[in-house]
């Protein structure tokens, strides 16, 4: 494969400290160095010699920032069973036009991921597409249903970086412990999106004097609240590495800031859309059902919390929870619209937006947050440059102004929260495995 | 009538997004109305040539009946929509049934259902005028300005009134419009009924909580009774309803303590028994009939005002 120099970029690399003007050289679709001026006239001497303009390409990233390719560990590719509204390649296009070079996809699909075969499958229709990587979760239950494990051991042949009935809570407690035992065998997450059903009953929004005000049902923050306790709980008794998907309550935050002092191995993720929208813009929009996402958007003192979380490191990624739903479904009745709104395509411009832009985190947080910090969670060889890695590369110009038109999207749905936005940052190159995919 | 009053809304979505002039405006139109109802033929043709159709999603009686009879009485032609028999029980959406509708050529759309927000889906969707007929917990709009309607007419101002709205305000349209309509208008509302049935941010709406129905009673002179929905009861809201009976049921032996004007009033349908005795329904401080009357002239007000043909109204009844 020819090689590739990235040079005079900014480069970012959390998962080696580096922050600095550098060159990145790439080598048969591996990360061969990263330098700094010494090296780049090094580089300068041998394309004088030929033997990096001969053989390959040169990008110049001056003025960009240049990090390791960023990575969503939470998506939904509705593929199989909804490829109207998804396909595993309009989704891994989709990635890559936000500037993620891999994502982890939840096996709520139908059928559900809960083989080794299907697990494949995401694989070998990723690899077709040839776009982002794509990496299967499977399920932690047969057929999602909280009841019997799934064939934890063959979904890990099959390429399964974590476990997940996600969009269904693990109501049984004694399932979800056997998950964090079983799953050390693998050292893969159990990813639960803690929800207690019983409190959420029929509920549609954040419960709170919003929701009171709409005459809407609400979903209380305190459904989450307990159910991460309960997960912690069995983290702390079995040892297993736990995940909490979405995670959108200030006391949700607290209960994994404590567990991390504690030692326990717990992570979090949060999504763009928790961290920038409130469950107002219900109100204000007059029910705009493009808002309609569990965990429902919460209050105000929520987002500040979780903000704060991504500050002192409580949370450690930021994950889009791309759940694409099609026009029909999505603009009718509000009880009636499903949950769910798209995020791969507007998260690093709302982020850079509001998080970095407004000086909420770092840059260097912000990456670390998209590149390295998934790639330990989910325990994938990704979201670094050091050498030897797979070169997944993503370039981003800070300065670029923008407008998010979800028109424009290489997703199918349409379902985008931050429509009309206009953000600053931007994804322009996207590098997988060394081939340029834009 | 205030000379210089011009009313600027095309829907009617509900109450918080009406202010003060405003909601008393439909109150004095609706005034002007009143005394058509009274005629030996009870008809004017304000809304003559105009189409109103009634999308009752949720099933309805008396709130369908008394919207149907506002409009004919404005000599609008009445279209019914009932679920049961149309295309929405066929899984078309709302928006086509509705941009099917309205490519009949409809003027106004008067909409229940059971989901907060569908009156509001419609007016992105089509270009008539949408009244609320009640929006699931959200609002009732017609229902709020019927109540002050007959609170102003009988106690003459609404201001410095003190209005207990009794029973399950978690799950009540009516509670909330009356909630809106009458703190914007000065009156003091306290929200009565067990804690599972008031939700505590109801504050917020400028309310004040009570749990104990024979601690308000002396001090209020309106009390607002809201039906039970008997299937709350299998939700765990509450354990029986002879235990809410006992409870919050308004009875003549609670009334006694009352002042000897105090309203009561009630949405209906009632549960006698429930939430109200019978005697106490039927008794000389009920208004509940009266409620309903005025219910035609408050709608007969509405339509005209949200289909621009007041001018017109002013003009005739001179």
């Amino acid at each position: 494969m020819p090689s590739l120099l990235i040079k005079n970029g900014r480069v970012i690399d959390p998962a080696n400290k580096i922050n600095k003007i550098a060159s990145v050289y790439v080598v048969d679709g591996k990360i061969k160095s990263v330098g700094g001026q010494a090296f780049q006239s090094r580089q300068a001497g041998s394309t004088a010699k030929g033997q990096v303009s001969e053989a390959g390409k040169v990008i110049d990233a001056k003025g960009m920032v240049v990090t390791p390719g960023l990575i969503d560990m939470h998506v939904h590719l509705r593929e199989p069973g909804k490829e109207d509204e998804e396909t595993i390649s309009s989704g891994a296009a989709a990635a890559i036009n936000g500037g993620f070079t891999s994502v982890a996809c939840m096996p709520n699909t139908d059928p559900a991921v809960d083989n080794e075969a299907s697990a494949e499958f995401v694989y070998l229709q990723a690899k077709r597409a040839g776009f982002a990587n794509v990496f299967p979760i499977g399920a932690v239950t047969k057929n999602r249903k909280g009841e019997e494990l799934s064939e934890m051991g063959q979904l890990f042949r099959g390429g399964a970086v974590g476990f997940s009935d996600d969009g269904e809570p693990i109501k049984s407690a004694e399932v979800i412990r056997r998950a964090l035992e079983y799953s050390k065998m693998f050292n893969k997450p159990v990813i639960d999106h803690c929800e207690d059903k019983d409190l959420i009953r029929d509920g549609v929004m954040n419960e709170g004097n919003t929701s009171v005000a709409l005459g809407l049902t609400g979903m209380p923050s305190i459904s989450e609240e307990i159910m991460i306790y309960r997960d912690i709980a069995l983290a702390r008794l079995t040892g297993g590495k736990l995940h909490i998907a979405h995670i959108s309550t200030a006391k949700g935050v607290e209960l994994v800031r404590q567990a991390k002092k504690e030692g326990i191995k717990v992570t979090a993720e949060v999504t763009p859309h928790h961290l920038a929208l409130s469950d107002e813009y219900i109100r204000t929009s007059n029910y705009d059902t493009v808002y309609k996402v569990n965990p429902p958007l919460r209050s105000k003192a929520d987002v500040l919390a979780l903000r704060k979380g991504l500050q002192d490191g409580t949370i450690d990624a930021i994950a889009s929870d791309h759940a694409p739903h099609s026009e029909e479904q999505k603009d009718v009745e509000f009880n009636v619209a499903p949950f769910g709104m798209i995020g791969m395509e507007s998260l690093l411009g709302v982020m850079l937006t509001e998080l970095v832009g407004k000086k909420v985190i770092t840059l260097g947080q912000l990456i670390a947050a998209l590149t390295v910090n998934p790639a330990k969670i989910l325990g994938i060889p990704k979201g670094t440059l050091s050498a030897g890695a797979d070169a997944d590369i993503t370039i981003i110009d800070l300065e670029k102004k923008w407008v998010i038109d979800p028109t424009q999207f290489k997703s199918k749905s349409r379902n985008c929260p931050f429509a009309g936005w206009k953000v600053k940052g931007k994804a322009v190159s996207v590098i997988v495995n060394g081939n340029v995919i834009i | 009538m205030e000379k210089e009053f011009v009313w600027k809304h095309k829907h009617l979505l509900g109450l918080e997004y009406l202010n003060a002039a405003e909601i008393t405006h439909i109150l004095d139109t609706a005034e002007s109305f009143q005394e058509i109802s009274q005629r030996d033929i009870k008809k004017v043709p304000t809304l003559r040539g105009k189409v109103v159709v009634n999308m009752f999603v949720e099933p309805s009686t008396r709130t369908k009946m008394s919207f149907s009879l506002a409009a004919k009485r404005l000599s609008a032609d009445v279209v019914d929509f009932s679920p049961s028999t149309s295309s929405l029980a066929k899984g078309e959406t709302l928006k086509d049934t509705a941009r099917n509708i309205e490519a009949m050529g409809i003027d106004i759309a008067i909409i229940r259902h059971t989901s907060p927000g569908t009156p509001h889906l419609l007016s992105r969707i089509i270009n008539a005028s949408v009244v609320n007929a009640g929006d699931g917990p959200h609002e009732h709009p017609t229902q709020g300005l019927l109540d002050i309607y007959t609170m102003r007419e009988k106690k003459k101002q609404i201001k410095g009134l003190k209005v207990a709205v009794v029973g399950d305000i978690l799950h009540s349209r009516v509670a909330r419009s009356n909630i809106w309509g009458l703190t914007k208008l000065g009156a003091k509302v306290i929200a009565v009924g067990p804690p599972t049935l008031i939700p505590m941010q109801i504050r917020d709406m400028g309310v004040e909580i009570a749990y104990n129905i024979d601690e308000v009673i002396p001090e209020v002179d309106v009390i607002n009774i809201l039906r039970i929905q008997l299937e709350r009861q299998r939700s765990k809201f509450f354990p029986t309803v002879r235990e809410y009976a006992r409870l919050f049921g308004i009875n003549s032996d609670r009334l006694k303590r009352a002042k000897p004007d105090v309203m009561i009033m009630h949405p209906g349908p009632i549960n006698r028994g429930v939430e109200i005795t019978a005697e106490v329904a039927d008794g000389k401080q009920s208004v509940i009939l009266r409620q309903v009357t005025n219910g035609l002239a408050v709608r007969m007000a509405v339509l005209v005002l949200v289909s621009g043909s007041d001018k017109e109204a002013t003009e005739e009844k001179e």
